[in-house]
């Protein structure tokens, strides 16, 4: 769109991106709302362990305080990122994305070894409604993050050939919007599956 | 899955012709097109545009043959019980029938003939060039069109669903339900779920940002009201839906435990998940006819709509109620009193805010000059038939009487009660209100009517024989009873209505050859002297809808300045900014259409290569360059004055 509204942050001068971050926000609604079901299922199948193993039994918590302070410290970093870009700082802002998408990784490879070790004890996404339930919830959010991962190396290079512009700044900061929401539903997550399921 | 398998459906008579005349058809389209030279102008004008008003005529006509596809299926469904002991399907083939009726009536005609009136509607009535995301937009179309075919596909291939629309568990499950049926029921609903939901999420964007100036959201349109609130709950309802479909997959193709008999699964929870996206989808079909309604009744009664303010409130409450109430679909399935008495009374309560409507229209037409045309027609009869499909109902939300009504014809008779009224006459009545503005010609008002009284009289013939035989007895989707129940005769009736209506129906698409051939070109913009804002522009609308952008200072400002000698479109034009073509929306749908089809069969092989593809193109537009083009001034003039516009 022609008409610019320059007193407003990059990411937000045009119309056209006025309405991306606002269609967004709609999307993370949407997102919400898959999200709780997941939870709902969970919470109405976490007792349910059949033959198989209990949360209490299966859970270790150090791999998960481990993610936890990945995932949180990511997005702590991707605001960052979104402050250099507002100042004008590129190169800044494209390392402070480029940590959390490495912390994005490091977060997915203690996840696909916590479902190796669940596989391993012979807890399997077949053993039970309970198994089903935790490994459909992790593995949404997980996959939720592997897209995420690849979706923000595709605005990284962008930025890098066209620098901040209108455009790519409504890109990068529609993606920290998605990934503060990943973080969020990973601190329900951790708290009301495997807090929950310890204690 | 061998070959052999494969085609088995094909063994069946039936369904082998149908899928020859699928093949025939499909060769005669594709040699027509070849021969009138038509594929460029296809192409170009139709496959890859993301003009908002186009994309609304596909999704109409893809809705009208999916209106013939569910048709037929009723008719045959009819037929098979018009008489004792019938043997014109057996008992597998009958249990497909009711499936793939009740999903394709639902999901592949209701739906996209509803969302294809807003594409249509929505952005003229508002002022806007286009939707927010046109690209967007083109995609759900594509989606939900790869979706329908995936579930007509399933007829000749593999075998199509047979436990039911609503699919429930164990039946649903891979142990009484061993074939890729219930595969492609998850994956056709899936697919086209998806594009529904981004729907959903296009239309709040426009109709929250698009607006023209000045037009406050008590200033909107009734339909465009219903559209937002509509689009609300599709945001919220359709993600239950996409966990459900992912849930089922899971169990049937992965061997999951959710909805399992044994390792702690929980066959309930799919009733109850379905259910929660399932009741908001009957409000999301019903709330935009309830708005084209309201459009229609204050033009033909030549008043302003009555109680505008209670008319929004009313939906906002029904669209929250709609997700209170979903285990009243299963009140039998024994959830204690408890549960059974809030459902029971979250379900009683949405009868006032419906009420409410219903007495609004009523008092808008109260002292009207009424004009009884076609759309008006389908207005009309709504209200009392609709009343007493609303009525049923409450008798049916009574948890306790509801043991003896479950899983009856009473219940069939109930929401066909609603759903037709409320949902085809609905759609009916804006398809024939709209016409002329997207044709730039009305339909023919006599065969309109001819084909209006074939519908409403067929359709109370064929439905209300149900109420008694279900009061009676006779269970739903049983393929054929014996002579002495005495369900017989009212099944004759029924059957007979059921093909009046059929004609009716087929009067309905002559109507537009005839139309097409003898009806006098429209040159006002205005046929019906009508209030709201898509009226202002030409018919057909030029690409553009608005050549000035129209201020507006009160519901119905066109309406009013006509009165006052007012041109609300007056003004200086300036180039116009609008969306490119693309046909990435089309083939990306066709990609996604691909993975479904070889998930459902379980080839991973080709579902890697179709995932990854289809990831392809969401990098692909992730790194397109695409700042769409301008219509210079120049052309705006040369376009008005072609449409008969002054300046």
């Amino acid at each position: 769109m022609s008409k610019e509204n320059t007193s407003a942050p990059l990411e937000y001068r045009t119309h056209e991106n006025e309405m991306k971050i606002f269609g967004f926000w709609v999307f993370l609604g949407a997102e919400i709302v898959l999200f709780a079901t997941l939870f709902s299922v969970y919470f109405a199948l976490a007792d349910r362990t059949g033959t198989g193993p209990t949360g209490k039994e299966i859970f270790e918590m150090p791999p998960v305080l481990i993610e936890t302070f990945v995932l949180l410290t990511s997005s702590f970093l991707i605001g960052l990122g979104v402050h250099a870009m507002r100042i004008g700082r590129k190169k800044a802002m494209m390392v402070f994305y480029i940590i959390t998408l490495l912390l994005g990784l490091v977060f997915l490879g203690v996840e696909i070894n916590e479902f190796l070790t669940y596989i391993h004890d012979g807890a399997t996404i077949t053993t039970s409604a309970f198994m089903s339930a935790l490994m459909t919830l992790l593995g949404t959010h997980g996959a939720h993050v592997t897209f995420g991962f690849l979706w923000g190396s595709a605005i990284l290079i962008q930025i890098k050939r066209h620098g901040l512009n209108a455009k790519t700044a409504n890109k990068a900061f529609i993606f920290s919007l998605y990934w503060h929401f990943l973080d969020v539903v990973w601190i329900f997550i951790f708290s009301f599956v495997y807090l929950k399921g310890v204690l | 899955m061998s070959f052999d398998e494969l085609f088995a459906p094909m063994k069946e008579p039936m369904i082998l012709a149908a899928g020859i005349s699928i093949i025939v058809g499909a060769i005669a389209v594709v040699a027509g097109l070849t021969y009138f030279k038509k594929w460029g102008w296809l192409y170009k004008n139709w496959l890859t545009t993301v003009d908002h008003k186009k994309i609304g005529v596909m999704y109409v006509f893809v809705a009208l043959i999916m209106l013939f596809r569910g048709g037929i299926d009723a008719l045959l469904m009819r037929a098979q019980t018009a008489i004792p002991e019938n043997g014109l399907l057996n008992s597998e083939h009958y249990n497909e029938i009711f499936t793939t009726h009740g999903l394709i009536m639902i999901l592949f005609m209701a739906m996209p003939f509803i969302i294809g009136l807003m594409n249509i509607v929505v952005p003229l009535q508002i002022g806007a060039r286009d939707v927010a995301f046109p690209r967007l937009n083109a995609l759900s179309f594509w989606l939900f069109a790869a979706g329908a075919g995936l579930l007509n596909v399933s007829f000749v291939i593999g075998g199509s669903p047979n436990a039911g629309w609503t699919a429930y568990f164990p039946l649903a499950g891979t142990e009484f339900n061993p074939g890729v049926g219930n595969n492609y029921y998850a994956w056709a609903l899936q697919i086209s779920g998806i594009g529904t939901l981004m729907t959903g999420i296009n239309f709040i964007t426009t109709i929250f940002k698009m607006r023209a100036p000045g037009m406050k959201l008590m200033k909107m349109p009734m339909f465009t009201w219903s559209a937002l609130i509509t689009n609300v709950i599709i945001t919220f309802a359709f993600p239950v839906l996409t966990v459900a479909l992912a849930l089922m997959t899971l169990d049937r193709q992965f061997g999951t435990k959710f909805f399992a008999m044994q390792d702690g699964g929980m066959d309930m929870m799919w009733a109850n998940l379905f259910w929660v996206w399932g009741h908001p989808e009957v409000y999301i079909v019903i709330l935009p006819a309830f708005g084209i309604y309201s459009e229609i009744i204050a033009t033909f009664a030549r008043k302003n709509l009555y109680g505008y303010k209670s008319m929004v409130m009313s939906m906002v409450i029904i669209s929250l109620l709609s997700f209170m109430v979903w285990a009243h679909h299963f009140y039998t399935m024994g959830h204690g009193v408890m549960v059974n008495g809030v459902f029971s009374t979250t379900t009683m309560l949405i009868a006032v805010p419906t009420g409410v409507k219903i007495f609004n229209w009523l008092l808008t037409m109260r002292h009207g000059k009424i004009q009884f045309t076609t759309p008006m027609l389908y207005a009309l009869a709504f209200i009392p038939i609709f009343t007493i499909g609303g009525v049923t109902g409450v008798m049916l939300a009574m948890a306790s009487a509801d043991y003896q009504y479950h899983n009856t014809m009473f219940l069939v008779a109930h929401f066909h009660y609603v759903l037709i009224p409320g949902v085809v006459f609905g759609v009916l009545a804006g398809y024939h209100y709209w016409w002329p503005k997207i044709f730039g010609f009305r339909l023919n008002e006599k065969l309109g009517k001819s084909a209006f009284w074939f519908i409403i009289l067929g359709f109370n013939i064929a439905f209300f024989p149900l109420f008694i035989l279900g009061l009676d007895g006779y269970a739903r989707r049983m393929y054929t009873y014996s002579a002495d129940t005495g369900y017989g005769p009212l099944n004759m009736v029924s059957f007979l209505g059921a093909l009046m209506m059929g004609v009716g129906f087929i009067l309905l698409c002559y109507n537009i050859y005839y139309s097409f051939r003898h009806s006098p070109r429209e040159t006002t913009g205005d046929p019906w002297d009508a209030r709201s804002l898509e009226w202002a522009t030409h018919s057909p609308v030029p690409e553009y809808n608005f050549a000035v952008v129209p201020k507006i200072n009160q519901l119905d400002e066109y309406w009013f300045a006509k009165k006052e000698g007012r041109d609300i479109t007056a003004g200086e034009y300036e180039r116009i900014h609008m969306p490119n073509n693309s046909s990435a929306p089309m083939w990306m749908a066709g990609v996604m259409f691909l993975f479904a089809f070889f998930f459902v069969f379980s080839v991973w092989a080709g579902v890697i290569v179709f995932g990854l593809a289809t990831l392809g193109f969401l990098a692909y537009r992730s790194f397109e360059k695409d700042d769409g083009h301008y219509i210079e001034v120049a052309e705006i003039v040369e376009t008005e004055r072609r449409l008969g516009g002054e300046q």
